[in-house]
């Protein structure tokens, strides 16, 4: 069987009135049924961009300079609109980060619920349609459903909306769903709610999850593999518990350094020196070399491909020989 | 309570949001009476900050932590309650008498692109609160105090002619602390002041203040949500809970064992590195509005361990054996 998503040397590039910007290049990963992928990177590492590729939400002067987006079989980034409206929100749904904005103010939850089914599901009645909604509002455990779907979405706290949107996300059983920072703008406690459903959600209904987050700590805890990336490339792949424990590139061996779990109470924390590149005056070679504490004279010349590094993770780094390079 | 730096005593701060007249107006048992609408940000807080600690309060939002931070810097009046600086009462000082302290205390805020002034020079936000408090300095002398900030907060001095809109994240987040350090002062508020910026950059900003703590002696009190960071720079932090101070203890002592029902849920929420996934405390409900506040224990509609006491009567912070404050009846009890 084909894997549920495969992403392969995505090139997304943005056309601006000051020339043109690649936002991301040589973007690779894949994605089986069941699986769960972390995305994480800082802002500006193309990470959203990633994600609103898959289901082609990228928005002008943005488009798909090149390269395939794999959902099971079927090319993404080659589909008509027609066609990408039959998969987007129906066999591909996606949560975004702010509840407030994603939900219309002026429309009852019930009303946004079914106007989903509709669409996708125009033979549906309404009391189908009512149910089903019903049904998923349970599953994101949200009490007394009924009452709820004829409420506004003001009348709801951060978390519940939030997992109104899960629950509009699952309204067509999808069997992907992309995350991007669900829960960045909720507290730890709500947080762990939302992550812990999501799991299990996950786990029930074997729905793939691509995570896009900035939080390595959350994506340590939800999902098994991750990408990491830097100024629009994967720098590093693997599976999640090995990258966190054995990170190989430089940029995620200092990224998990700086986080303040990684020290003892009270000393200086591991910084990385300096700042990620912008778009428009990324350096030759390798993005990260000007902040890299291992930099040789090649990262200048030449932008590595991912390979495997010592431990089997993938990563982009001329500190691992290039012989293995060949995956 | 001479020793301490700062001393906070039962602050309360609320806001009206009554409206006007007519908005308050309210019609029952057959007659029209008015009412105010508050918001009880602030409830009955009390704390003492040591010279060169750093103090950290942390909670989720609407618990009344900014409100906290910005009251002790008299950005708003306490509506009852006392704030001490070195002793001298602070809270009922005139504008000109509280001059001398709001050089000793200066504030960092969260979002470096709203707080500082994008119209204005980094040389103008950096010299017009120094000239302010020093009017005798020479333009040379100010030209050095400016030279030798930015060089702390690691700012080439080079820069100061350029306006905000140059600099990213990290470098506006170094002047706001540049612009707090001006004025030489001895106690910083920082109310969020690395979560709109990212990790990598967050570290640099952290080891910033840390190594000012260090060479000045500053005391901070940090208000923020990011529990990790909390726990790795605090000497000592309070948990706010809807506008009480739930408990305050030792950063080590709060971490390892917290012992208020809602620092354990708030503890077991934090996504800890390569941990696995759940075994949090899943909390009963939500956060009630501050509007109308619960009566007895503010937590007590969430509390797995609530009995009739904590629905009536409102628990104080209580010191315990090992120097911890708690306010909670079930540890007063020995119930938790």
């Amino acid at each position: 069987m084909a894997k549920l998503l495969e992403v392969r040397d995505l090139v997304i590039r943005f056309g601006l009135r000051t020339g043109e910007v690649t936002a991301t290049s040589g973007v690779s990963f894949s994605l089986d049924r069941g699986e769960r992928l972390g995305l994480v990177g800082e802002s500006g590492a193309g990470k959203s961009v990633t994600g609103f590729s898959i289901i082609n939400l990228i928005s002008k002067p943005g488009y798909i300079a090149s390269g395939e987006v794999n959902f099971n079989g079927e090319n993404l980034a080659r589909v008509s609109p027609e066609r990408m409206r039959q998969i987007r929100g129906n066999r591909i749904s996606m949560i975004f980060q702010d509840p407030m904005m994603t939900l219309n103010p002026v429309l009852t939850i019930g009303t946004q619920m079914t106007e989903v089914l509709h669409r996708h599901r125009p033979e549906l009645s309404r009391e189908q349609a009512r149910d089903i909604a019903l049904d998923k509002l349970r599953k994101v455990h949200i009490p007394s459903p009924e009452k709820r779907l004829e409420q506004y979405p003001h009348e709801f706290s951060g978390g519940m909306r939030q997992r109104i949107i899960i629950a509009i996300a699952l309204l067509t059983d999808p069997e992907l769903i992309i995350a991007d920072e669900p829960t960045t703008a909720l507290d730890v406690t709500i947080q762990a709610e939302i992550m812990d459903l999501l799991m299990e959600l996950c786990e029930k209904d074997g729905m793939g999850l691509i995570l896009i987050t900035h939080d390595l700590a959350v994506v340590s805890q939800v999902t098994q593999n991750i990408a990491v990336m830097y100024a629009g490339r994967i720098v590093e792949k693997g599976p999640t518990s090995r990258v966190i424990a054995q990170p190989q590139h430089p940029y995620t061996r200092g990224l998990i350094a700086a986080l303040p779990q990684s020290s003892r109470h009270g000393e200086r924390l591991n910084q990385i020196p300096g700042m990620m590149p912008t778009l428009k005056d990324m350096p030759p070679g390798c993005a990260f070399n000007p902040r890299c504490p291992h930099v040789m004279e090649i990262c200048h010349r030449q932008i590595p491909a991912l390979r495997p590094g010592s431990n089997g993770n993938m990563a982009a780094c001329h500190l691992y020989p290039e012989e293995n390079a060949h995956e | 309570m001479s020793e301490s730096l700062l001393s906070v005593r039962n602050l309360t701060r609320h806001f009206d949001i009554s409206g006007g007249l007519l908005d308050q107006i309210r019609f029952s048992g057959g007659r029209f009476h008015r009412q105010k609408t508050l918001v009880r940000a602030v409830n009955n807080i009390s704390f003492d900050i040591l010279p060169g600690e750093t103090f950290s309060v942390v909670g989720e939002s609407g618990c009344g932590k900014s409100t906290l931070g910005r009251t002790i810097m008299g950005l708003y009046a306490p509506n009852a309650g006392e704030i001490h600086y070195r002793g001298d009462r602070i809270d009922n000082l005139d504008p000109r008498s509280l001059l001398p302290y709001r050089r000793k205390m200066q504030m960092v805020f969260q979002d470096p692109y709203a707080s500082l002034n994008p119209r204005k020079t980094i040389r103008q936000t950096l010299e017009a609160p120094l000239r302010y408090h020093n009017p005798k300095l020479s333009n040379g002398e100010v030209q050095d105090r400016i030279e030798e900030v930015m060089l702390q907060v690691g700012s080439d001095p080079q820069w100061i002619s350029r306006l905000p809109h140059e600099f990213s994240g990290g470098q506006r987040q170094r002047i706001s602390i540049a612009r707090a350090l001006i004025v030489d002062p001895e106690f910083i508020v920082a109310d969020e002041p690395i979560s709109a910026l990212d990790v990598s950059i967050q570290a640099q900003i952290l080891n910033l203040m840390m190594d000012l703590q260090q060479q000045r002696g500053l005391a901070y009190l940090f208000v923020a949500h990011d529990l990790s960071v909390v726990e790795h720079i605090s000497d000592r932090v309070g948990v706010m809970y809807l506008g009480t101070m739930c408990e305050l203890a030792e950063t080590a002592a709060l971490f390892e064992n917290p012992r208020h029902p809602y620092t354990r849920a708030l503890m077991s929420a934090i996504p800890r590195l390569g941990g696995g996934p759940g075994g949090h405390v899943r909390l009963r409900g939500e956060v009630p509005t501050p509007i109308n506040l619960p009566s007895g224990c503010v937590f007590h509609g969430r509390c797995p361990h609530a009995n009739d006491r904590c629905r009536v009567e409102i628990p104080g912070l209580r010191r315990l054996d090992d120097g911890r404050q708690v306010a909670c009846h079930g540890v007063e009890e020995g119930r938790i």
